[in-house]
């Protein structure tokens, strides 16, 4: 536990625990409100929004990419909702109708475009590189203090920690109204809270949720903490306060314990090579949310 | 090319393919119908990812027995096992815990296609899983399939159409009355298991051609479309056949032309185009339809409240009510009515009084509730009780 672990394995489990968290926290309000596969759908269309913002610039830079994936976020939960409203369609099949269509034309656009020189390919979309987000200016421990080596540290992990200190901030400011639009919409209502358009900024939490945390773990990754770590929580508690409070736990246990298991587990089953830590990742959670569901104290549905 | 390809002449395989896309969107389409209309569509989400850890252990366990492990017919065995073990997670999950359907559906789709990524690295660690090629369940990719599995997908194509065809009417009336079903003996239980076995066969047997991220959309957009057309539920099931038909069809002979083009986000595309066409230009629940009949509407209180203000000697400032009455031939430009104008004045004021007076009386009380101030009362009552009604109008009296 030495320089090699500072260089090759704590910023991919702080970057693992940062995404963890960051998209769990609105997930508990997504799940309460039953529109947990609202996650689904973003991290699905994020693929068009970078492929669309690659051809326009030209470049894999983060800033344009970033921009891409938020604005086919957004046009994504306005073209569903406008399905849902000029088509009088229920709200699950105008979401499937959506958000394969998107990712449909963001895979033909890759596969038509020049994209080889270049790593961006729907496997990378899907299951990301988080083992690849190493922090080769780490000497050892000493080098956390050490601003020449920090400047190197990978770029994932400030615009983790930034994504996460804005949900965080969103979630400490609107906790109440938030809470009330969601356990009882036309109370809030009658006390005045606009409740469209807090849902809509919740909406678009999720999506930076999403967005920040794509490009170094993949969508699967997102869908999976989005909806496992609160939906474990749930089964935990009564509490709103308490569930998030689980749900965090839960995310941070299943980034870690998913990451170790990945890099580490093949070794000890004398396998010499390591598996995807995003695909170990959910994994985790989803045993988590199993554990849950069958020994949660209030797993049922009067409990 | 692309004109060879819907003609069927790119060669053996392409045909049995494209056939066998055609005849997949078929099944898929009616089989989507029922789900949609139970509102379960998204099930459908997490059975497709839940196949991809079972296709990736069959093919290490293929390899295990000495296998070269590339045998569809196995591999598509592994998947039905393990999308048929999701599923069950998921109604497990929605009926024994407090979880919604949605967030069950959520986490079983990413958690199994997490485990699958997972086996697919341990199988790329593998010496033979270099050439295993399984990304093609991701995207589905028909483009130099072999003979046996061109004609493997074919057939079961055909064998699930027939099985949707056969249960079609205990599948129809558990979605479209589910009371009834009941009633008429039907297991409503064992008939959703009914529905959600036919959609795990076609999401199966659509793996390889339209890969199992995008199968969903064949099963929802579909019957999406059809909905636009008709509101008879037989009329339903058949046209959302006839789109995912079409969508299979053209999508794989597309694909066919190029390898590099892969199958699924080709068929999902035809479809989506197909709905957008049909959300936009239906000619009832269109949009464009919508926009036409609100505009109709507008114009005809515009005229209505024009003659009744013409009528009674008012004058008009309305400028679109001016332009529509001008225009009618109602008006002059100078705002004095045409005879023909005044004849409909008179006709809109007679109207508007009958209507007070049948609004005003308790046995006229059912065409009451007809009245929007643009029906003309001749639609809604006989010639006998308009009589009795103009019976009671007031004569104009002369003020002293």
């Amino acid at each position: 536990m030495g320089a090699e672990f500072v260089a090759l394995s704590l910023p991919p489990i702080l970057i693992g625990v940062l995404v963890a968290v960051a998209c769990a926290l609105p997930g508990n309000f997504l799940l309460l409100r039953r529109q947990a596969l609202i996650g689904d759908a973003i991290s699905h269309v994020v693929l068009p929004g970078i492929v669309v913002a690659f051809l326009v610039t030209g470049l894999i830079a983060t800033g344009p990419m970033l921009l891409g994936a938020a604005a086919a976020a957004v046009i994504a939960v306005i073209a569903i909702e406008a399905v849902r409203r000029l088509g009088r369609i229920e709200a699950g099949a105008a979401m499937g109708v959506i958000f394969t269509a998107m990712f449909a034309g963001g895979v033909l656009l890759l596969e038509q475009s020049d994209t080889s020189s270049v790593h961006l390919d729907v496997e990378h979309a899907l299951y990301g590189n988080l083992e690849s987000l190493i922090w080769l200016d780490a000497t050892g421990w000493a080098s956390l203090l050490d601003p020449a080596a920090l400047a190197g540290l990978p770029v994932e992990l400030p615009r983790m920690v930034l994504a996460l200190v804005v949900i965080a901030l969103f979630l400490w400011l609107f906790w109440r109204p938030l809470a009330l639009s969601t356990f009882d919409e036309g109370f809030s209502r009658g006390l005045g809270i606009r409740t469209a358009p807090l849902g809509l900024a919740l909406v678009i939490m999720s999506a930076i949720a999403a967005v920040a945390a794509f490009d170094a773990v993949g969508s699967i990754i997102v869908i999976a903490m989005f909806i496992c770590p609160p939906a474990a929580a749930r089964m935990m508690t009564n509490r709103l306060g308490h569930q998030v409070a689980w749900s965090v736990l839960f995310a941070a246990l299943a980034a870690v314990l998913g990451y170790v298991l990945a890099g580490y587990g093949p070794l000890w089953i004398g396998a010499n090579a390591s598996v995807s830590a995003a695909g170990m990742i959910a994994t985790v959670s989803g045993i988590i949310l199993g554990v849950a569901a069958v020994a949660g104290p209030h797993r049922t549905r009067n409990s | 090319m692309l004109a060879d390809a819907l003609l069927l002449q790119l060669g053996y395989n392409a045909t049995l393919v494209t056939i066998g896309a055609a005849l997949l969107g078929i099944a898929s389409g009616v089989a989507g119908t029922f789900l949609f209309l139970r509102k379960r569509a998204l099930v459908s989400d997490a059975i497709s990812h839940a196949t991809l850890p079972g296709v990736g252990l069959a093919f290490i366990f293929m390899v295990v027995m000495g296998g070269e492990g590339r045998s569809l017919f196995g591999l598509l065995l592994g998947a039905g096992v393990s999308a048929a073990f999701g599923l069950l997670c998921v109604q497990w999950l929605a009926d024994r815990t407090r979880l919604g359907e949605d967030a069950a559906i959520g986490a079983v789709l990413s958690v199994f296609f997490g485990f699958g990524i997972v086996i697919l690295t341990v199988i790329q660690t593998m010496n033979a899983g270099r050439q295993a090629g399984l990304e093609g369940f991701l995207l589905g990719s028909t483009a130099g399939m072999l003979r046996s599995d061109a004609i493997l997908l074919a057939v079961s194509a055909a064998l699930v159409l027939a099985l949707v065809v056969i249960l079609r009417r205990p599948l129809g009336l558990a979605a479209f009355d589910p009371g009834y079903a009941e009633a008429t003996g039907w297991s409503l239980p064992r008939v959703d298991l009914a529905m959600m076995g036919i959609v795990l066969v076609v999401t199966v047997v659509g793996l390889k051609v339209v890969g199992l991220i995008l199968i969903v959309a064949l099963l929802i957009v579909p019957p999406v479309t059809a909905r636009f057309w008709t509101e008879r539920a037989d009329h339903v099931v058949i046209i959302a056949g006839v789109v995912g038909g079409v969508s299979g069809y053209v999508g794989a002979a597309s694909s066919a032309t190029a390898p590099a083009l892969p199958t699924g986000p080709i068929v999902v595309l035809v479809g989506f185009a197909i709905f957008l066409f049909s959300l936009l230009f239906s000619p009832r629940r269109g949009v464009l339809a919508s926009l036409l009949t609100h505009l109709r509407y507008q114009r005809r209180v515009h005229v209505r409240q024009g003659l009744l203000a013409l009528a009674q000697g008012q004058p008009i400032y309305e400028v679109l009510t001016r332009r529509l009455l001008e225009r009618a031939g109602l008006v002059l430009p100078d705002g004095v009515p045409t005879p023909a104008g005044q004849a409909a004045a008179s006709k809109a004021l007679l109207d508007e009084t009958r209507w007070a007076i049948v609004r005003g009386d308790q046995a006229y009380a059912l065409a009451a509730t007809r009245y929007d101030g643009l029906t003309p009362i001749e639609d809604v009552l006989t010639p006998d009780q308009l009589t009795e009604v103009d019976g009671k109008i007031d004569a104009p009296q002369v003020v002293a």
